[in-house]
């Protein structure tokens, strides 16, 4: 029933792409964050000891891969919610009244967000590197960036999800307060989740982005809590549950 | 072929045929802007339906919307592309190869006068500018009816007059149905082939433009009389045979009457033999509103005074903060 259009998915795609690089204030806004958390932790905490770190990898290298999952939550969840802004200034009209299933125009966003948030967190990579984070090979750095798309469409679909389901923007700040900055701090991306207590370490199992760091980690520094099998499978699952919520949604979701 | 025939708001039926240029006019909150958000698919009827270019509503919504243009009350364009972008973006949609696109990018520009401003960021366009591009936006796939909701709402005079033009030249030059809602008077006059008047929900009338002033009379006299004594000279008038219609909103009488001028002092007498006070007299060639008025009871600028309440209220605290 709903075929999907490859050159509309293009053209959506490509939107995202011509708005990614004329905007480059707004750029440079999203990755100041994970750079300065990245420059302040890392520098500050480099001599700091810290138990759990596996032998013979120093903060930098085990906080970078944790930073590069925390700029890919953060730009893919704002990419998934920027369906809102869309709505608000009625662009989402022209783009609904086309001849164009609503599965197309779901796989279009995404891959249009999803290949922006994945750009910066490769930016991300340079200022780890800089700051001596060790990468482990080429093979290492191809898996990462199979863990980076899959991290960037679980949360841009989770965040077309919720932009689904809201009426306006009002709800946007509690998303990124009550949501994604808890999601972030859960992952483990600042500190071996295994320091948590037992009750908090719980809910960092339930969060998807714990496996997408770990993967992360594994794939760039060779360090991982669980196997990188593991945490491919199940962020693959998590992967394809918000792909799918997110579709339903916005499939089942108002214009106006 | 045949544009459609659908059953409106609340099952009224209305035809409208190729190559015309259709207007629905009404109030705000009349039901137009409904009708055309079902028409275009974005609202599904709860109840009846309707074809568009002779494909159902509700079955055939991809074919409806191929063969659709709509240019939206609001706006709705990427303010951070450019002109050419936002087209280039729409002819992709519809599926246009590049060569097509490009072509046709240069001639819809060229019809609203936008060519020099092709590359310009959206954000940085006029409120003019911006809604020129999109009614040539939605001629870019080449649509057979274009849908236009309210299309010169909150522009000036002059604005209105350009839009006015492009509309009439898509419409004879590209051989383009024209549906369009409006809530002025003289845009539907001036611009549309047929009018429906739509009201509450109901479409109350529906001719010419002509045809419908004609069923006014000549000229209007419209008095503006002391409150509560309406009946009392409706009384009065309602046996003179060179009145054709009196119609009635609060205190405001229109009369229908052939070569009004010389009407109007025999009225003054007859109002004040009837100890009526007469506040003001006012002659003019029968218009739209005054089919509005008569098929409704009511003025349409009455039909929607909260909006215009608000409106005031706004402007009379600027002034206050002017002084």
């Amino acid at each position: 029933m709903a075929r999907v259009n490859l050159y509309a998915v293009y053209s959506l795609w490509l939107r995202e792409m011509i708005r990614f690089f004329r905007l480059k204030s707004r750029v440079f806004g999203s990755l100041a964050p994970p750079f300065f958390f990245l420059a302040f932790l890392g520098f500050g905490f480099r001599g700091a000891m810290m138990p759990e770190i596996p032998e013979g990898v120093d903060y930098i290298s085990f906080l970078a891969p944790g930073i590069i999952g925390m700029s890919l939550l953060f730009s893919s969840t704002f990419g998934g919610l920027s369906m809102l802004w869309d709505r608000e200034f009625g662009f989402l009209r022209e783009i609904m009244v086309a001849p164009v299933s609503r599965l197309s125009i779901v796989i279009g966003r995404t891959a249009g967000g999803v290949t922006t948030a994945v750009m910066q967190g490769l930016i991300i990579l340079i200022p780890g590197m800089i700051m001596g984070m060790r990468i482990s090979g080429v093979w290492g750095f191809l898996l990462s960036l199979v863990f980076m798309v899959l991290i960037a469409t679980t949360f841009n679909s989770l965040g077309l999800a919720f932009a689904s389901r809201m009426k306006d923007m009002s709800g946007f700040s509690l998303i990124m307060n009550f949501m994604v900055f808890p999601l972030f701090l859960l992952s483990g991306a600042l500190f071996p989740i295994e320091n948590l207590p037992p009750w908090l370490r719980s809910l960092s199992y339930l969060d998807p982005l714990t496996y997408g760091v770990d993967g992360l980690r594994g794939a760039l520094v060779g360090a991982s809590s669980f196997s990188l099998a593991f945490d491919l499978v199940i962020l693959t699952i998590c992967c394809a549950g918000a792909l799918g919520l997110g579709a339903y949604l916005f499939e089942i979701s108002d214009v106006e | 072929m045949r544009f459609g025939d659908f059953t409106a708001v609340d099952g009224v039926d209305l035809k409208i045929e190729q190559g015309e240029l259709f207007g629905l006019l009404g109030p705000n909150g009349a039901g137009k802007s409904t009708i055309i958000k079902m028409l275009t698919t974005m609202l599904r009827p709860t109840a009846g339906g309707a074809q568009v270019w002779g494909h159902d509503i509700m079955k055939e919504r991809d074919a409806v919307r191929n063969s659709i243009g709509v240019v939206f009350q609001d706006p709705s364009v990427d303010s951070q592309l450019t002109g050419r972008e936002n087209l280039d973006f729409h002819g992709r949609m519809y599926g246009m190869n590049k060569k097509t696109r490009e072509a046709r990018v240069e001639d819809v520009l060229d019809l609203v006068d936008l060519r020099d401003k092709a590359n310009v960021l959206m954000e940085d366009y006029s409120g003019g500018m911006q809604r020129r591009l999109e009614i040539a936006r939605g001629l870019m796939h080449h649509p057979h009816v274009l849908f236009l909701d309210e299309p010169t709402l909150g522009l000036d005079a002059q604005t209105r007059r350009h839009i006015w033009a492009y509309i009439q030249k898509m419409n004879r030059e590209d051989e383009v149905t024209v549906v369009l809602t409006t809530h002025y008077m003289e845009e539907a006059d001036h611009l549309c082939d047929r009018v429906a008047i739509i009201d509450q929900g109901q479409i109350v009338a529906q001719d010419t433009p002509e045809n419908l002033k004609d069923l006014i009379g000549a000229d209007v006299i419209t008095l503006e009389i002391e409150d509560g004594l309406e009946d009392r000279l409706i009384q009065t008038f309602s046996g003179q045979e060179w009145i054709s219609s009196i119609d009635q909103s609060e205190n405001i009488l229109n009369l229908s009457v052939d070569h009004g001028e010389s009407r109007i002092p025999e009225i003054v007498l007859q109002a004040s033999k009837a100890g009526v006070t007469i506040r003001s007299v006012s002659m003019h060639e029968p218009t739209l509103e005054d089919v509005f008025l008569k098929f409704t009871g009511k003025k349409i600028r009455k039909a929607e005074s909260a909006g215009s309440g608000r409106m005031v209220a706004v402007q009379s605290r600027m002034r206050t903060k002017r002084h």
